[in-house]
């Protein structure tokens, strides 16, 4: 118990470090965090713009997918700003050497990497997600009680959990291949973009990759259809909708495992 | 054409196709880059399948223009200004802008050099294996229904390549704008961030601008940006006639035009206020 108050006191102390590093420099703080809020807006928009000329699509309705949206991009705003530091690890740990300073601190280098950095920025993406999240929930006149506010809530820790074992996935893969991995972007950014529409009207193939390989459906569709009180057109039981955020953990330790087997492949660039 | 701009010719020249060499050295990002673009256009294919399943009345744009427009997007996505040269952002930062003023040619056209062969290069890395993808590999591996058609007519294909031309020409523009803002450090380098969510709407990349509601279009149309991927895209797939096609690619080389002298201009207020980072 000592062990985990005091490794979360220094991750506290890490972050707060990094958020008042981060405030030195207020107009490019601002300026960055405006930048990411119109850059995400925008397609917001194109949503908006697509329903307004095909009217819905198939059975889903503008603000049904508003939730979606709204959901997925809070969530990965959470993800962004807490992983930063694997994010970016190909980048500035293992190209550049520096990642043997990190293993010879007597800290975990999970610990070390998510205390690098707090990116305070994702503020844009965040409060842009929140606007249409709002939206949505006022729109759609959801049945609320006790039980969907908490699957709320689980869904969207789950989510910021799923999102950052990417990003640690990610980070893994650099121990083999330096030069950062843009195909990672499809499975981070590019899960953002699938996860903003019903997973419904995608593919088989498709929709298997992200909830058996990739469990990004789990972490946003299945519980939004228990919220929304609908039948699923996939045709899963409300025990699996409720439960299904679960994966998200379990992709999370999977994550764990990958990076601590991954660690033994690191050879050092540095002199 | 004189001795002395025959050889300055020679040297703008000869920065274009070095720098074009370097980034053609970056191969594995573009391949990396290519899975990526495969990827997204594969998710914007299904959520256009799914709506246009879902509509039974007639759209501004047929989903056989829509699969144009997707697939060629996301092959010339690396021509779209949305980004700067990292070496001459950082020349600008740390004052080594200097050393470029010192030299004996113009500093706007020294610069649109690099900057041509900076978006043209990675460009050509991508377009070519998207094209071949997404015209003969989707079919094979049983995607046909989704597979880039060919273009309209020979002619259509013809102008689409002029109309890309300028499209080069115009983006290159628009990034040395981009390029020149920096030297208003934080100011420019605000401008420059909100360029990643502006651009690709205003070109289309985004949704397709006939999509956009009908009282939008004027407003769409009187801008430089559709120059950049809408007009080419539309001009491939035969929804901008061949008739038409003539007066858009005018259209292209006239924001060109424009363009060109807002950057020049902005240079020649930037040199004299020029702030040299550095000792």
């Amino acid at each position: 118990m000592d062990r985990v108050a005091n490794a979360l006191g220094l991750y506290f102390r890490l972050a707060s470090q990094s958020v008042r590093a981060q405030l030195q420099y207020r107009l490019s703080f601002v300026l960055t965090s405006i930048g990411g809020f119109v850059t995400t807006s925008v397609e917001a928009l194109g949503v908006w713009a697509l329903f307004d000329r095909f009217g819905q699509l198939g059975s889903w309705r503008l603000a049904q997918v508003a939730f979606l949206y709204g959901l997925v991009n809070c969530v990965f705003a959470f993800s962004e700003a807490l992983a930063r530091g694997f994010d970016i690890f190909g980048k500035e740990f293992v190209k550049t050497g520096n990642f043997d300073r990190l293993l010879l601190r007597p800290r975990s280098t999970i610990l070390q990497l998510a205390g690098h950095e707090f990116q305070l920025q994702r503020v844009g993406r965040l409060l842009q997600g929140i606007i249409v999240l709002t939206w949505a929930i006022v729109v759609l006149d959801i049945d609320w009680n006790a039980g969907k506010v908490l699957l709320l809530i689980f869904t969207m820790v789950s989510g910021v959990v799923f999102f950052y074992a990417l990003f640690i996935f990610q980070a893994t893969l650099s121990f083999w291949a330096t030069e950062s991995l843009e195909i990672m972007n499809t499975l981070t950014y590019g899960g953002v973009e699938t996860a903003q529409y019903p997973l419904a009207i995608y593919r088989r193939w498709f929709r298997r990759f992200f909830t058996f390989v990739i469990p990004l459906g789990c972490i946003s569709y299945f519980p939004a259809i228990l919220i929304f009180g609908i039948e699923d057109p996939l045709g899963t039981g409300v025990v699996f909708q409720a439960l299904s955020p679960l994966a998200g953990y379990l992709f999370f330790a999977a994550a764990l495992g990958f990076w601590f087997f991954g660690i033994r492949y690191y050879t050092s660039t540095g002199s | 054409m004189n001795a002395i701009s025959k050889s300055l010719w020679h040297a703008y020249l000869a920065v274009a196709v070095t720098r074009f060499k370097m980034v053609l050295q970056y191969r594995a990002a573009a391949f990396a880059g290519f899975g990526t673009q495969l990827f997204w256009g594969f998710i914007k294919v299904m959520v256009f399948v799914a709506f246009f399943e879902a509509t039974n009345e007639v759209q501004p744009m047929t989903f056989s223009e829509v699969l144009v427009y997707i697939w060629l997007g996301q092959g010339l996505l690396a021509l779209l200004p949305w980004n700067v040269d990292a070496e001459i952002a950082n020349d600008i930062r740390t004052g080594g802008v200097v050393y470029e003023l010192l030299r004996p040619l113009d500093l706007y056209s020294f610069w649109f050099a690099r900057t041509l062969a900076f978006r043209a290069a990675p460009t050509l890395l991508r377009l070519t294996p998207m094209l071949i993808f997404a015209y003969w590999v989707l079919p094979l591996i049983g995607f046909s229904e989704w597979a880039l058609p060919l273009p309209d007519s020979f002619a259509s294909g013809l102008l689409f390549v002029f109309s890309v031309v300028a499209t080069l020409a115009l983006s290159t523009a628009f990034t040395m704008v981009m390029h020149v803002a920096l030297i208003w450090t934080i100011s420019g380098e605000g401008f420059n961030r909100m360029m990643p969510g502006i651009v690709p709407v205003f070109a289309g990349l985004i949704v397709p601008l006939p999509l956009f509601p009908d009282w939008l279009q004027p407003f769409l149309y009187w801008q430089p940006f559709r120059g950049m991927a809408d007009v080419p895209f539309r001009i491939y797939s035969g929804h901008i006639p061949v008739d038409e096609a003539f007066f858009e690619i005018a259209m292209q080389w006239f924001w060109f035009a424009v363009i060109v002298v807002l950057g020049y201009r902005l240079l020649i207020r930037a040199r004299t206020r020029l702030v040299v980072q550095g000792g």
